[in-house]
C-alpha cells in the first residue's frame, strides 16, 4: 500500500535545503504521495529509505507479463476487491490447455482454431491470450514436440506446466526470446524449479493447497532471485477456490507481499465444458489472474470472453461510440434515417442488424451520455430535443431527399414532441427489438 | 508461517424469508424454500455459515409464450400450451420454485380476466407442490385485477406476488398483507431506489420476512455489468447494517440472457458465436452463475440444462469444507 505523506516525509532528511524545488521536505513528500515528483529529485535521500519507498509504492498485485512472438498478456496490478469501488485494471487472460499425450493432429487444429478465433463484440475485436501446454507424459522429448508443435502453430504466450523441472527445462528450449509462464514450484521441486526460471528469465507458477505454504514457497523463491511468480491455490471445488481467491487478494491488498502475486485457476474438468463454462465465470468474478480452459469451442470463449470484458469495464465510464451519422451499406438520399443512442451495446446492436440485413440506412447516433435507449429515455438524456439536435448539428436534412426518421419502438412516445421539433420531417416508430429491423425495413419502409 | 486470514466480522445479516406455506402451515405446498440469512458475503464459510441455499425457480407462463427462443420451444415442447403440464416438467427438471408470468392475452388472444387468471394459479398450485411466484404481465391496471383475485383465492400460500414498482406497490401489498403472501418489489439498478421501494412497502405495515427484492439485472454482453455490482453494493449495504436492504435477491438471468440475439437467433450470425443451442444456455449460465457470485439468492432460469449446470455450481459452492 502506497505511504502517506507524513510516512514519506519521516524517511526524508527534513532539512528543507529545497534542493528539489520545494520550500520544505514535508512538501516534497506531498507531491511524492501524490505520485507528482520522483524520489530522485532529492539528491539526500538515504539507501535505506529508497528501497522502503519503492516497495511501498510498488503495486500490492505484482504485474506479470507473459510474452510470445508477437503477443503478450499482462495481469495483476489490481486495487480493489470489488469492481464498483475502482473498477478492476488488467483482464485476465484466458488460455487454452494442451496435453503433451494428445495426438499432434489433435493439438494442431486445436491451437490453430483457438488462435484463429476473433469475435466481435461491441466493436471490440476478444480473443484468446494464450495456450498452457501440460507435460502429461513426464517425458522430456513428448514434451517438447508437443510444445514445439504449438509454437508452430501459434505466436501466443504459452504456459509449461508439470512438477519435473527437466521436463520443462526440455521444453523451454523450443522458446527463444520469449517470457513464459512454467509451472509448478511446489514444496518439493521449488528449488529446482526457481533456478530454472531464474535462468531462463521466465515467471513461475507456485502451487500449494493452503495459503502458509503458498507464502513460504514464494518467499523462498524470491530469495532464490525470482522476482515474477503467479500462484496457483490448489483448493478443491468452487467453494474452496473462492475462499483461497478472496483470502489472497485480500492479503495482498493489505500489503501482505508473499501473496502479492496474481492467481491461476484452471476451469478445464476433464472435458465437460458445460461445467468449465460456469468454472470460467466463477474465476473471472472471483479474481483468477489467468483462466485456463480445457475445451476450444466458439460459443464457450464467446461466453467466457464476453464476461471477462463486462466484468472489467470501467463503472465509471460505460463504453460508447462517438455521436455522429453513420452510413450503413452506402446509403442514397432516399434510404430511411434511423435514430439511436451512443451506448456502444445500443449502437451495435442496431447496426450490425442494419449491416447484416444488406438494407442501406442513415444511422443518426444521438449524444445520450453513453446509456440505452429506455435507460437514456428515462434519465432524459435522449428526448425529443436532444434527437432534434442531433438531426440537425449532423446535417442530416442535407444528406437526404426522403424526411423520414425511424424511432426506437421502445421511446415511441417521442413521436409527438419530435414532430413539434422536426416540422419538416415524418416521424415513424420502428420496432422494440433491433432484430426485428431488418424485417421492418423490407416491410414497412419501402 | 502463520498467516493471518482477514475476516470481515459484520453487523448486520439478510432476512431470512420463507416461500410458500404446507398444510400445517396453512398452505397446500408439499415443499417451502427458504432463503436468505447471510452474514457474510457469498459463501465466505471460514467467516460464518451460509444459512440456506441459493435456490433455482423455472419460469413459465400462463400460455404459451410469444417471442421465447426456438431453443426454448424446441426443448420444452408441447408442455408449453398446459400451464398445469408444464409446471410440473419444471419440477421434474429440478425447479425448486416456479415463477408464473401472466402475459396479456390467453393462448386464444383474448385479454386476461382475473377468472382465468384464478383457475391458472390453481391449476398450477394443484399440479406442482412448490411454492409458486406470480407476475402480472407488468401493466398496472391488469396487475391489480388479477393479483388482488388470486391472492384471495389462495390465502395462506405463501405466494409471492409481483411485480411491485414504485408506482403501483400498494394495491399488491395491500392483497398479500391481507391473506399472508410476499411480494416482490422491482427497481431499476439502483441502491437507492430499491432501499426506497422497500421502506414505501414496510411502511404500510408490510413485514420484512415477507419481501423479495429485484434489482434488475442485464444479461451477459448487455449490461449484466451495472446489476452484478449493483447487487454487491446492495449485500454490502445489507451486512453494514442497512436494513432496508437486508432482503434477499432475486434477479432473472433467464429472462434476460433469452431475450438477447446470442440466445434467440441461429442462422446468420457470426460461425465465432459457435454452437446455437449451447450458446443458449451457456449465455444463461454464465449470466446466472456470475450473479449468484455477486449475492443472488434466487436465479429465475427458462432452460433445463441451464438449471443443471447452475445447481452443480450451487452444490459447489455451498460445500463448506475446511480450507
Ligand atoms: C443497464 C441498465 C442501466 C445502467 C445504464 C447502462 C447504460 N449505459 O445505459 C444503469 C445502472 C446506469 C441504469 C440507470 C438507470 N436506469 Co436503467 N436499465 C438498465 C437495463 C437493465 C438494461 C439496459 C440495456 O443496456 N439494454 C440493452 C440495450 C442494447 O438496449 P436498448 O438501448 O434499448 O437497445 C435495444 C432496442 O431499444 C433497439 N433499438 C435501439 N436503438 C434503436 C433504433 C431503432 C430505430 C430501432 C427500431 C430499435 C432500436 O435495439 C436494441 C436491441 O434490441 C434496463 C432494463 C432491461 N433489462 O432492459 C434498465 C432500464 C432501462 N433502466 C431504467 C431506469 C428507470 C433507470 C434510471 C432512471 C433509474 C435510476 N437508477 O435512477 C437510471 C437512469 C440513469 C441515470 N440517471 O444516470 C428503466 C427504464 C424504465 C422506463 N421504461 O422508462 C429500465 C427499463 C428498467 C426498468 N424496468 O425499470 N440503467
Ligand atoms: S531536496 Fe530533499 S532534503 Fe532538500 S528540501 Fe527537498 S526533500 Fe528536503
Amino acid at each position: 500500500m502506497a505511504l502517506s505523506g507524513i510516512q514519506i516525509y519521516k524517511m526524508l532528511p527534513q532539512t528543507n535545503c529545497k534542493e528539489c524545488g520545494f520550500p520544505t521536505c514535508l512538501a516534497f513528500s506531498m507531491k511524492l504521495a501524490a505520485k507528482q515528483v520522483e524520489l530522485g529529485d532529492c539528491p539526500y535521500v538515504t539507501d535505506e529509505s529508497k528501497q522502503q519507498l519503492a516497495e511501498s509504492s510498488a503495486p500490492p498485485i505484482r504485474l506479470i507479463t507473459l510474452k510470445g512472438k508477437d503477443a503478450e498478456v499482462a495481469v495483476g496490478n489490481e486495487v480493489v476487491l470489488f469492481r464498483h469501488e475502482k473498477k478492476f485494471v488488467n483482464r485476465p487472460g484466458v488460455l487454452i490447455r494442451v496435453a503433451d499425450t494428445d495426438e499432434k493432429e489433435t493439438i494442431t487444429a486445436k491451437v490453430e482454431a483457438a488462435t484463429a478465433y476473433i469475435v466481435d463484440y461491441v466493436g471490440l475485436d476478444l480473443k484468446l491470450d494464450g495456450f498452457a501446454v501440460e507435460a502429461a507424459s513426464g517425458d522430456a522429448a513428448t514434451f517438447t514436440a508437443a510444445v514445439d508443435a504449438v509454437r508452430k502453430s501459434s505466436n501466443l504466450p504459452l504456459i509449461l506446466v508439470g512438477n519435473d523441472p527437466a521436463v520443462i527445462e526440455a521444453g523451454l528450449t523450443v522458446l527463444d526470446g520469449e517470457k513464459p509462464l512454467i509451472m509448478g514450484a511446489n514444496a518439493e521441486n521449488w528449488e529446482a524449479m526457481a533456478d530454472l526460471a531464474k535462468k531462463a528469465e521466465t515467471a513461475l507458477g507456485v502451487e500449494a493447497g493452503t495459503l502458509e505454504e503458498l507464502a513460504e514457497l514464494t518467499e523462498k523463491i524470491q530469495g532464490k532471485g525470482v522476482e515474477d511468480m503467479v500462484l496457483h491455490p490448489t483448493g478443491q471445488g468452487m467453494s474452496s477456490s473462492l475462499a483461497l481467491q478472496t483470502q489472497i487478494r485480500r492479503l495482498a491488498l493489505k500489503n501482505f507481499r508473499p501473496l502479492g502475486y496474481p492467481t491461476i485457476a484452471f476451469a478445464g474438468s476433464g472435458g465437460n465444458p458445460a461445467k468449465e463454462a460456469t468454472l470460467a465465470a466463477h474465476s473471472i468474478c472471483k479474481y483468477a489472474g489467468f483462466v485456463v480452459l480445457d475445451t476450444f469451442s466458439p460459443e464457450l470463449v464467446y461466453s467466457v470472453l464476453v464476461l471477462r470484458e463486462n466484468i472489467f469495464t470501467d463503472p465509471q465510464k460505460p463504453i460508447q461510440v462517438l455521436p455522429a451519422i453513420y452510413e450503413i451499406n452506402d446509403p442514397k438520399p432516399d434510404d430511411p434515417v434511423l435514430v439511436t443512442t451512443n451506448f456502444s451495446i445500443t449502437y451495435f446492436s442496431v447496426a450490425n442488424e442494419v449491416e447484416g440485413s444488406g438494407l442501406p440506412a442513415w444511422l443518426v447516433v444521438a449524444d445520450a451520455e453513453g446509456m440505452s435507449v429506455l435507460t437514456a429515455w428515462a434519465a432524459g438524456k435522449f428526448d425529443a430535443e436532444s434527437i432534434a439536435k442531433a438531426v440537425k448539428q449532423f446535417g442530416v436534412g442535407d444528406k437526404v431527399s426522403k424526411k423520414v426518421i425511424v424511432l426506437p419502438g421502445h421511446v415511441a412516445v417521442l413521436s409527438g414532441e419530435l414532430e413539434e421539433e422536426l416540422p419538416d420531417w415524418e416521424i415513424r416508430v420502428g420496432p422494440r427489438e433491433a432484430v426485428d429491423l431488418p424485417g421492418y425495413m423490407k416491410s414497412a419502409l419501402t | 508461517m502463520s498467516i493471518e486470514i482477514p475476516k470481515d466480522k459484520w453487523p448486520g445479516a439478510v432476512q431470512t424469508v420463507t416461500l410458500g406455506a404446507t398444510a400445517e402451515q396453512g398452505g397446500t405446498r408439499t415443499k417451502v424454500v427458504t432463503i436468505g440469512g447471510e452474514q457474510t458475503l457469498p459463501f465466505m464459510h471460514f467467516e460464518s455459515e451460509t444459512p440456506n441455499r441459493p435456490v433455482i425457480a423455472m419460469e413459465m407462463s400462463s400460455s404459451r409464450p410469444g417471442g421465447w427462443s426456438q431453443v426454448l420451444q424446441d426443448t420444452w415442447g408441447d408442455v408449453l400450451d398446459d400451464p398445469a403440464k408444464w409446471a410440473q416438467a419444471c419440477e421434474q427438471a429440478g425447479a425448486e420454485l416456479i415463477v408464473l408470468m401472466f402475459g396479456l392475452t390467453d393462448a386464444d388472444d383474448n385479454p386476461i380476466t382475473p377468472d382465468f387468471a384464478v383457475q391458472t394459479v390453481k391449476a398450477v398450485l394443484e399440479a406442482t407442490g412448490l411454492p409458486l411466484v406470480v407476475l402480472g404481465p407488468g401493466q398496472v391496471d391488469i396487475d391489480n385485477a388479477i393479483l388482488v383475485p388470486i391472492a384471495d383465492a389462495t390465502k395462506g400460500e405463501r405466494l409471492v406476488l409481483g411485480l411491485c414498482e414504485e408506482g403501483n406497490y400498494r394495491t399488491i401489498v395491500a392483497a398479500a398483507m391481507a391473506n399472508d403472501h410476499l411480494v416482490l418489489g422491482r427497481t431499476p439498478m439502483d441502491v437507492n431506489l430499491a432501499k426506497q421501494l422497500n421502506i414505501l412497502m414496510t411502511d404500510m405495515g408490510l413485514p420484512r420476512d415477507r419481501i423479495i427484492m429485484d434489482p434488475t439485472t442485464g444479461a451477459l454482453g448487455y449490461g449484466i455489468e451495472y446489476g452484478y455490482s449493483v447487487m454487491e453494493r446492495l449485500r454490502l449495504a445489507a451486512l453494514q447494517g442497512d436494513a432496508m436492504t437486508q432482503l434477499p435477491l432475486m434477479v432473472n438471468p433467464g429472462f434476460e440472457s433469452w431475450k438477447t440475439k446470442e440466445s434467440k437467433v441461429g442462422e446468420g450470425v457470426p460461425d465465432a458465436w459457435g454452437d446455437w443451442a449451447e450458446r443458449g444456455v451457456h449465455w444463461e449460465t454464465v449470466t446466472a452463475v456470475s450473479l449468484i457470485e455477486a449475492g443472488a439468492d434466487v436465479v429465475v432460469l427458462r432452460h433445463p440444462d441451464s438449471l443443471t449446470r447452475v445447481k452443480e455450481s450451487i452444490d459447489e459452492l455451498m460445500a463448506a469444507e475446511p480450507v
